[in-house]
């Protein structure tokens, strides 16, 4: 029996590279098939109830696929990450012309973030603001730009729609991931050098290769072992690689999620079992 | 890690979304994977986006501390980009002098002497081999052919007066309704091969869009002067299309050069003199003679292919007779040539409509049937068949001339 993989398909891309990655796994004699999801929730449901046996999981939703698993009496195992995937921060920026010059002065203001689930652009960045004594409704108001929605943040769209109501003037503040500032800086959304970083999250992980007890150690070992041993001077891989934006498999860990999942129960993303109780939220 | 990195960049106030990251880069590139780049510069933003940018590249950074002489983060060089090219290689050389035997398939529409990446999609080219299309002169023709590129509009005098019978005048359009069939034939022959041969053969690919768009400019004129007076054109016979149609069918690249350069566009060169040569009116003459400048470079393309190709392959001349055998024996039952268009040849080389002149007239087109004869065992023999053997092929090749 083939390993049955979950992805999300945020973009069309992804069918070229599972695609590309299923030729390749079972070129080495590796049984792989995959199935696209249109939102994270259903896959996640999926993972943890054993109709799939891994998923290519968002960070909000490895969590909310472990939480799921462990009422069920399942594991899951983080297998591997990308390199790009580890150590990532998001940023608060402000206009460089406006009079903020930290955090507690945006206290009363209206401050821009992602789609409702986007751990990067809302999730995190919230949870940050309010430790940090600008709570979401309370000190701060927050615009919500809810684009691609059950995409947990893959599709920049939200990001970028924060960034430009920033541009225009409309709020005080946008959030968005480190490698989105950038983005936005060199494509034009924002100008260069028109806005600066007031604030920046705590490191923290993206995505993982979450995988189920519904196969044995030997197949998830084998799996976790051609994952890492793919290599970016390989013809075959190396356009995968660019199309998925890493330069190499790492092993998978836990220790870059305390800071979402903590983000999560504090606004009741997902209950303790992995219910969705969100307010609002729809994918 | 530590402050004394051997390696320093300050970067001043530039940012990364000012291309900061090229001087980073251009840092990197000569240093070792694994070897240390201090980055010092004075934009707000420098280590956020020096960090997502070296994460973007497989580089690790760590951030300084506060005041470190001016160093904001260390970058630790990673090896993605050497990766990248590892298995690079170059695609032969650029001159002539740099084509290799057989080119990869995935060097695609790569620049001749490009340093290619590993991988990437195969070229659907199935002339993918030096000896198939190759011949030393298709450099120095390309060059010639390229030079001697003539503008339809201003290269004949087309306000040249031409008054005819027109008897004369009605043949002379037929010859023409012929000629626009033929060049029709030639233009799509090497626009079929073209597509097919692998794009390294860099000089092959230009000689061959040259000739087809020498063949275009030949339709134009043939048509032009056909309509001059103000007629119609002329007939198109079943025969004459069937012979033709046997020059788009043929595969081989060396057969098919060999069936339409070396045997029909051969042929041609006498006919297209016959018409220079008796033609009444000043435009007659001037587009055949435009047009065999032209011709007689494909020919001598076809030629020199043969004749290299048959330096390496010894079974060249047996193929060379099948094609010929089998396109004579799928036209035994056609006429070839349409009847209109042997008249009309007549009737232009008499030049008037008298018992005598008609007389001439069949002389002549008999003449230039022997010129054409000899032309072709002229050329088979350099390409290496004996006299005999030469001689007994030509006489099987198409009444239609092509």
């Amino acid at each position: 029996m083939a390993l049955l993989m979950g992805a999300v398909a945020y973009d069309p891309k992804v069918v070229t590279i599972w695609g590309g990655f299923r030729s390749w796994f079972n070129e080495h004699g590796f049984p792989f098939d995959f199935v696209l999801y249109s939102n994270y929730e259903r896959q996640a449901e999926d993972l943890a109830s054993g109709r799939i046996d891994a998923a290519w999981n968002s960070p909000l939703s490895w969590i909310r696929s472990r939480r799921l698993a462990e009422a069920n009496g399942r594991r899951l195992t983080p297998l591997v990450m990308r390199d790009t995937d580890r150590d990532l921060t998001s940023v608060v920026v402000v206009r460089a012309d406006s009079p903020y010059k930290d955090l507690a002065d945006l206290k009363g203001e209206t401050i821009a973030v992602g789609a409702i689930d986007s751990p990067q652009a809302t999730l995190l960045p919230c949870s940050f603001l309010a430790e940090r004594g600008l709570r979401p409704g309370v000190d701060i108001t927050v615009r919500r730009f809810d684009v691609g929605v059950g995409l947990h943040g893959d599709h920049i769209g939200g990001e970028r729609d924060a960034a430009r109501a920033l541009a225009a003037g409309t709020v005080a503040a946008a959030c968005m991931i480190d490698s989105n500032h950038l983005l936005f800086g060199r494509e034009g959304t924002l100008a260069a050098g028109s806005t600066r970083v007031l604030a920046q999250t705590p490191r923290f992980d993206h995505c993982n290769m979450s995988v189920s007890d519904t196969v044995s150690a030997e197949v998830m070992r084998r799996f976790g072992d051609l994952l890492l041993s793919m290599s970016y001077v390989d013809p075959q891989i190396r356009p995968l690689f660019d199309l998925e934006g890493l330069t190499s498999w790492q092993s998978g860990r836990t220790s870059g999620y305390g800071a979402l999942e903590a983000a999560v129960d504090e606004t009741s993303f997902y209950s303790r079992e992995g219910a969705v109780t969100a307010a609002g939220y729809q994918p | 890690m530590s402050a004394s990195a051997e390696h320093v960049l300050d970067l001043g106030d530039l940012g990364f979304e000012q291309g900061a990251h090229l001087l980073v880069q251009r840092a990197l590139r000569d240093l070792p994977p694994g070897a240390e780049l201090a980055v010092a510069g004075l934009d707000p933003a420098l280590v956020v986006h020096l960090e997502a940018w070296c994460r973007s590249q497989g580089h690790r950074t760590q951030r300084a501390d506060e005041n470190d002489d001016g160093v904001k983060a260390w970058v630790t060089r990673g090896r993605t980009d050497l990766d990248r090219w590892a298995l690079a290689e170059r695609a032969g050389g650029p001159g002539p002098d740099g084509v290799v035997a057989r080119p990869q398939l995935n060097w695609g529409l790569a620049a001749r002497g490009a340093l290619v990446e590993p991988g990437g999609p195969e070229i659907a080219a199935d002339l993918a081999e030096r000896e198939l299309v190759w011949a030393e002169l298709a450099p120095s023709l390309y060059a010639h052919a390229a030079s001697a590129q003539w503008d339809p509009a201003k290269a004949v005098r087309w306000d040249a007066e031409v008054r005819l019978a027109p008897e004369i005048e009605q043949a002379i359009v037929q010859i023409m309704t012929f000629l626009v069939e033929n060049e029709q034939a030639a233009l799509v022959v090497p626009a079929r091969l073209l597509a097919r041969i692998h794009p390294h053969f860099r000089e092959v690919l230009q000689l061959l869009a040259v000739q087809a768009a020498d063949e275009a400019r030949h339709v134009e004129i043939f048509t032009r002067r056909a309509l001059l007076t103000g007629g119609e054109m002329g007939t198109s016979s079943v025969s004459g299309r069937e012979s033709l149609a046997t020059l788009l069918t043929e595969p081989d690249f060396s057969l098919a050069s060999f069936l339409l350069s070396v045997l029909g566009e051969g042929s041609f060169l006498n006919l297209l003199t016959f018409i220079d040569r008796n033609a009444p009116d000043p435009v007659t003459r001037q587009v055949a003679r435009l047009a065999r400048q032209d011709e007689a470079r494909h020919v001598a393309f076809g030629v020199a292919h043969l004749q290299h190709q048959g330096k390496v392959d010894p079974s060249l001349l047996g193929r060379l007779r099948g094609a010929v055998e089998q396109r004579h024996q799928t036209l035994i039952s056609s006429a070839g040539l349409n009847q209109d268009v042997f008249d009309a040849l007549v009737v232009l080389a008499a030049g008037e409509w008298t018992p005598e002149g008609i007389r001439r007239g069949y002389a002549a087109v008999q003449e230039l049937q022997v010129e054409m004869d000899e032309g072709r065992q002229h050329r088979l023999v350099r390409l290496g068949f004996p006299g005999d053997e030469a001689a007994e092929l030509s006489a099987l090749h198409t009444r239609n001339f092509m």
